[in-house]
């Protein structure tokens, strides 16, 4: 064996050569696929229109996360015609661009949502999340009645749009400041909307049951937003002058 | 046996700590099935969803994955290297009973606070990755300590060479610190609640979580669960491994590429097309090092085939291998992008993902567990090979159903959702793909109770030796000494 020159037994019988020998070897790939995503500009281009979720929207997608909802409904629609034709157009990266984690799923045992904002109405969303049976009765969902008997939390939303801030989305000071009440806004009728609407354009505003504000709010006002933010009518929104 | 002596000295290998992983094995993988049961049944008839936030579909789920996953298949993977790093080191576990007693007593805490929080609705929404931050920190100080012990084994070592077994075991180890690591990186919002933002957002996030959930599948599905193939099929054929240079093309080459598979999982999707077709094609390379894998593991069987029909034990090692096998050819055909265009968002996936837990995982664990059961608690023999027998036929059966089902499920969606009517609409609207794979979720459930009633057999097969007689060779005081007592 010696005579080769090289034996396997090298490393067999040297535990520090067979873990650093492992450890290189099952670092390429990753090195390889992850890492240029970060350096690459083209990974996610510019696309006009697309913007930080609104205080309430960010508060809704915190319940989206927390029910598993992507463990059912997908929000990727591929480049695939059937896709683009039952559920618009195609999912470009910089859709997801703010989304802390990104929620594209896996499984549609439901049907995909990257589009959902603007299908239904606000109420049909309030009644398909309480009883889906009774808008698409052969559905399997899960109602979801609890969400609109829980008050959402949202002391700390200031500090959860502070921290999606470290982690790269673009909330200034002034939307941190006025978190609190620009979710507020959103969810009560009659409220003054125009500092929420310049800050967040094409915000849902939700109806809310008049005295507090519900996590079903939140999460309406999260999927009527889900795919609006990109005006696919308008040629320049994809590859904008930069 | 091989717990007898070295040399002159006699090692007392810890088995302590091997059958309390053992015995915690058993017990989550029938949670995980029971679960997995329930949720299929939620699927089929939605008001089992009771209307409560935990007891959701949507909460539950990951107590059936990370049941599977980690619970079951982690404490076999834990027990199991232990036991296999003693015997073929020839040195008793490194760090002493009260570390080893640490790691066990803070893994299975860390299973029930992560099903606890899934219930509760903390969760970081990552498949297959979803305790939040500080379940994060403690899993990997856990690691950390398991990876000490494990290697400081091998350092200690009598023997001048590491055995094939601890490669794989060493590479799911190390590799799933690594994933462990990358994948859960996130920004928590205050320092005493459970609430974090990840690091990464959108299409970066997904190939760092796909990067990682491809890898749980090859290191801790795969190289652990290798490395179990390689030390118990041997041992219970009695034969040595067929090929030491397959062994050793095996190894490397399945480290090496598996790394690369994750981004088949998001074909056609805004991760750009370089890394997809990256993904593709390593994924499909991977065939042939799962292959040679498979061969090497049946073909030690070569002269000692009778033994499958008087050893149902090994019975399951051996399917297990063919199972992986044939979920190793199906995961680099549904890695294709024309075929994955299809299969992909299906119940193909899932029929996928349960041939290679159910047949591979599963089974390899069952044939060790029906091998270690006798070895660590000195009896002769299981209290009935009939009814391990009758666990094989059960679970066999199930798997049948289960795959079956999902595969008819999965491309009839796969085929309505891409359906065109005579004048170029779309034929089928979602619901009605939902209403059409109704039968198969129910046949599926069916073959997923089986799989379960074979694991109730399995317990009672398992209590019954445990509370039975200990074996007259054990009873002999220099047996008893030799054996670590």
């Amino acid at each position: 064996m010696a005579s080769r020159g090289f034996s396997h037994a090298t490393i067999e019988r040297n535990a520090f050569l067979l873990i650093i020998l492992a450890i290189l070897t099952i670092s390429i790939g990753g090195l390889v696929q992850i890492v240029p995503l970060f350096t690459i500009e083209t990974t996610v281009e510019h696309v006009k229109g697309v913007r930080p979720y609104s205080p309430l929207e960010q508060a809704g997608r915190d319940i989206y996360v927390r029910e598993g909802c992507y463990l059912c409904h997908s929000q990727m629609i591929r480049s695939l015609r059937d896709e683009v034709e039952r559920y618009g157009h195609y999912s470009l990266a910089a859709e997801s661009m703010y989304d802390h984690p990104f929620q594209w799923g896996s499984k549609r045992t439901g049907p995909d949502l990257a589009r959902v904002g603007g299908k239904y109405s606000n109420d049909w969303h309030y009644g398909h999340l309480i009883h889906p049976q009774s808008l698409v009765p052969e559905s399997i969902m899960p109602s979801y009645r609890f969400l609109a008997e829980t008050p959402l939390k949202y002391d700390n939303i200031a500090e959860k749009l502070k921290t999606l801030r470290i982690v790269g989305v673009p909330y200034t000071d002034e939307e941190v400041a006025q978190a609190k009440a620009d979710l507020e806004a959103q969810a009560t009728p009659g409220a003054d909307t125009d500092a929420l609407m310049k800050r967040y354009p094409k915000a849902n505003l939700v109806p809310g049951n008049g005295h507090e504000v519900t996590e079903l709010d939140a999460l309406v006002a999260y999927l009527q937003v889900l795919g609006t933010m990109v005006d696919f009518t308008d040629p320049s929104a994809e590859n904008p002058q930069q | 046996m091989a717990n007898v002596t070295t040399g002159s000295a006699p090692v007392t290998y810890n088995e302590e700590v091997v059958r309390k992983f053992i015995i915690a094995a058993i017990f989550w993988a029938v949670v995980a099935f029971a679960v997995g049961c329930y949720l299929a049944a939620e699927l089929t008839w939605p008001e089992l969803n009771l209307g409560y936030s935990f007891t959701n579909f949507g909460r539950l789920r990951p107590v059936h994955t990370s049941g599977a996953i980690f619970a079951f298949g982690g404490s076999m993977l834990f027990g199991t290297s232990m036991y296999v790093v003693q015997r073929t080191c020839q040195v008793r576990l490194w760090g002493g009973s009260a570390l080893a007693n640490f790691i066990f007593w803070a893994f299975q805490f860390f299973i029930v606070m992560a099903a606890l929080s899934y219930v509760l609705g903390f969760t970081e929404g990552r498949e297959y990755a979803e305790p939040e931050w500080h379940l994060d920190l403690w899993l990997t100080m856990i690691w950390v300590l398991y990876a000490i012990v494990y290697i400081g084994t091998i350092i200690m070592r009598k023997e001048p060479h590491i055995y094939v077994a601890n490669w794989f075991y060493l590479a799911f180890i190390l590799t799933v610190a690594v994933l462990h690591l990358g994948n859960n990186m996130a920004v928590p919002v205050s320092f005493f609640g459970a609430k974090s933002y990840s690091l990464f957002s959108g299409t970066q996030d997904a190939m760092v979580q796909w990067w990682y959930g491809h890898n749980a599948v090859g290191f801790f599905l795969t190289a652990g669960f290798l490395g179990m193939m390689y030390y118990f099929i041997p041992k219970a054929a009695n034969r040595p491994v067929y090929s030491y240079r397959l062994s050793i093309f095996h190894f490397w080459s399945l480290i090496f590429l598996y790394i690369w598979a994750g981004p088949h999982h998001l074909h056609y999707t805004a991760l750009p097309d370089w890394t997809q077709i990256l993904g593709m094609t390593f994924s499909v390379m991977l065939w042939m090092p799962s292959w040679g894998g498979m061969i090497n593991g049946l073909m030690t069987l070569s002269g000692a085939w009778d033994k499958l029909r008087t050893d149902p034990g090994l019975r399951f090692s051996v399917t297990a291998v063919g199972f992986y096998g044939m979920s190793t050819f199906e995961g680099p055909v549904m890695a294709i992008r024309d075929v994955n265009a299809l299969s992909h968002y299906t119940n193909w996936t899932i029929g996928h993902v349960h041939s290679g837990a159910l047949g591979w995982v599963a089974f390899i664990s069952f044939g060790a567990i029906y091998y270690l059961i006798p070895v660590l608690w000195k009896r002769d023999a299981m209290y009935s090979v009939k009814l391990i027998s009758w666990h094989y036929w059960t679970a066999t059966l199930g798997i049948v159903f289960y795959i079956t089902s999902m595969w008819v499920a999965g491309i009839m969606e796969g085929l309505m959702w891409r359906a065109y009517d005579a004048q170029g609409f779309l034929q089928y609207s979602f619901v009605e793909s939902v209403v059409a794979v109704h039968p198969f979720l129910m046949i599926r459930l069916f073959g997923g109770l089986f799989f379960l009633l074979g694991a109730l057999i399995m317990v009672y097969n398992a209590y019954k030796t445990i509370r039975g007689p200990r074996s007259a060779a054990s009873m002999l005081p220099n047996a008893a000494l030799a054996a670590g007592e």
